[in-house]
């Protein structure tokens, strides 16, 4: 019933924690089995490693939050020495998030996660706002989304799923574009560029000035988003932005998302991900839906 | 770490704009001195990260001070009330085996000190306590460590209480020696503290999402090797004293 094959990724239910929000899993292991997670976009993995940026890196917001870590992670070599033989002790499928400052640092990052059989799809970070130079670049033009995708796509050994920005004027372009460069699925939507300033100070909260908006406050956006991009490409579509509940999980499916994943609320309810796993039968069975394939895309029925 | 259903059993102010809280949890985990515990309110998204001052066998409390909206909510909660608390997170003070022990608090860094003085006192070491404030208004606890059996000093920058100024202030004017210190309280206290002792430990505060060492919120650097990093809320909030960087 919650079982959805996409490329790369055989879930056994279409929820898996976001990038930047699960680590590598290894606080939440202590928790719970890793192994009912669908899957895990693990946190994205740069060549070198990253102390990220200045703190504060985090500020409370209406029904969300503003972060900017800054990338922090070990390093691609570290990650594959480390973290990889962890988690492979798990049976869920990992979507190994890829971020860099240029073309070249994702292409290294790519054929270094080749050989690892651990990872089974990668996801090419092409849309945080959060690093000064490279990612934002790359996802809110075109042209260069593209030719980001197409590059992964000609050293990769395994299905590209590329996440998009929402800090763009047309969605739709964007994705259509990467569609056409070769991308096996899209992910969609990273955070939104916002920021808070201190009353006291009257200088930003956060330290990088802005950050990235995520929470129940960008779900309204996100589900636009992936009812908008259902309709013009043909890949399929994993869905993030503000997943609280199952019934979120379903509006998403009816958006057009084949997948969801969880990303702040992880750090609201560490048990969110099992408890959502465990309702999503219900919730699908009470508004009709014999499954999750039931349910994707139905609101453009 | 358990995510608990605590009861609220007490919430009272102390002193100016700071409150004492009494949770009973449903199952009452080991909490040591230290650590601390993340709780969720209604109407907010993330959880306020709020440390422990002391801990019974079926309860602990928590100090707090009202900064913000959040802190505010929090004062606002009823005696009988249930709040969501994952619990206990962090590392704690290690209760060495030592003659005698200089505590320094500051502020609202005063209260995972109180459980410190307690275990020390339990193993009967000498405990020595210098408190500061900002005012006598704002002071708390000074009975509670006297009663517990420690020589208790207190500084305010005003000077309406004690000695007037800060903590290092009343250290010299009360000829303090101790040279181990366990200690809590604003980032400008805990720098000077970092520059005059070598021994004992410090425990920071910091901006937190998850409290569980996952989302990277709230990492400081290593003193000396600017490639290692520490969570607060993982390796700390407790680290020796010299091992973190203060400028981040």
């Amino acid at each position: 019933m919650l079982d959805i094959k996409l490329p790369g990724l055989d879930l056994k239910n279409p929820i898996m924690p976001a990038s930047g929000c699960f680590g590598f899993g290894r606080e939440y292991a202590e928790l719970y089995d890793l192994s009912i997670l669908g899957g895990i976009a693990i946190k994205s993995a740069t060549i070198e490693p990253r102390f990220g940026n200045p703190t504060p890196r985090i500020a409370e917001t209406p029904s969300g939050m503003l972060n900017a870590i800054g990338l922090q992670n070990p390093g691609v070599d570290k990650i594959i020495e480390t973290e990889l033989p962890f988690l492979k002790q798990y049976d869920t499928q990992i979507l190994a998030n890829v971020a860099g400052a240029s073309e070249e640092d994702y292409i290294e990052v790519i054929k270094r996660l080749n050989d690892c059989p651990e990872v089974h799809a990668y996801e090419l970070n092409i849309s945080c706002p959060n690093v000064k130079h490279g990612g934002i670049g790359l996802g809110s033009d075109p042209i260069l989304a593209a030719n980001i995708t197409r590059m992964a796509k000609a050293v990769a050994t395994k299905p590209v799923w590329v996440k998009l920005s929402p800090n763009v004027t047309n969605i739709v372009e964007i994705a259509k574009a990467v569609e056409e460069a070769g991308a096996d699925g899209l992910v969609l939507i990273n955070t939104l560029l916002g920021m808070r300033l201190d009353l006291h100070s009257a200088k930003p909260i956060i330290a990088n000035t802005t950050g990235g908006l995520s929470g129940p406050a960008i779900k309204p956006i996100a589900i636009r988003m992936v009812y908008q991009v259902y309709q013009a490409v043909d890949v399929p579509i994993i869905g993030v932005g503000g997943i609280t509940c199952a019934e979120d999980v379903l509006e998403f499916l009816y958006a057009g998302a084949s997948a969801v994943q969880v990303g702040m609320y992880n750090f609201v309810d560490p048990y969110i991900c099992p408890k959502i796993i465990e309702q999503l039968p219900t919730v699908l069975k009470k508004y009709g839906c014999k499954s999750v394939k039931d349910a994707i895309g139905r609101s453009h029925v | 770490m358990i995510v608990s259903k605590d009861a609220v059993l007490g919430n009272v102010e102390i002193a100016k704009d700071t409150f004492e809280m009494i949770l009973r949890p449903q199952h009452m985990p080991t909490i040591l001195p230290g650590q601390f515990v993340n709780i969720k309110l209604d109407g907010f998204m993330l959880r306020r990260p709020i440390s422990v001052s002391s801990v019974n066998h079926n309860c602990y409390k928590i100090i707090y001070k009202v900064v913000g909206d959040g802190t505010k909510a929090l004062s606002k909660v009823k005696k009988g009330q249930i709040l969501d608390v994952l619990e206990p997170l962090g590392t704690p003070f290690p209760i060495d085996d030592l003659d005698e022990v200089l505590i320094i608090g500051g502020g609202v860094g005063v209260p995972p000190l109180f459980e410190v003085a307690k275990q020390f006192r339990d193993k009967q070491t000498k405990v020595t306590v210098v408190l500061g404030f900002n005012d006598k208004e704002s002071m708390f606890y000074e009975d509670d460590f006297a009663f517990l059996g420690c020589d208790v000093y207190v500084a305010t920058m005003d000077g309406s209480y004690g000695t007037k100024g800060t903590v290092l202030d009343a250290i010299a004017e009360h000829n303090i020696t101790i040279d181990t210190i366990y200690s809590c309280g604003p980032m400008r206290m805990l720098e000077a503290l970092n520059q005059t002792y070598t021994k004992g430990y410090l425990s920071f505060e910091a901006r937190m999402a998850c409290g569980i060492g996952t989302c990277m919120g709230c990492v400081c650097k290593d003193s000396k090797d600017k490639q290692l990093y520490y969570r607060i809320c993982k390796e700390g909030p407790v680290f020796p004293i010299g091992k973190v960087a203060f400028e981040c």
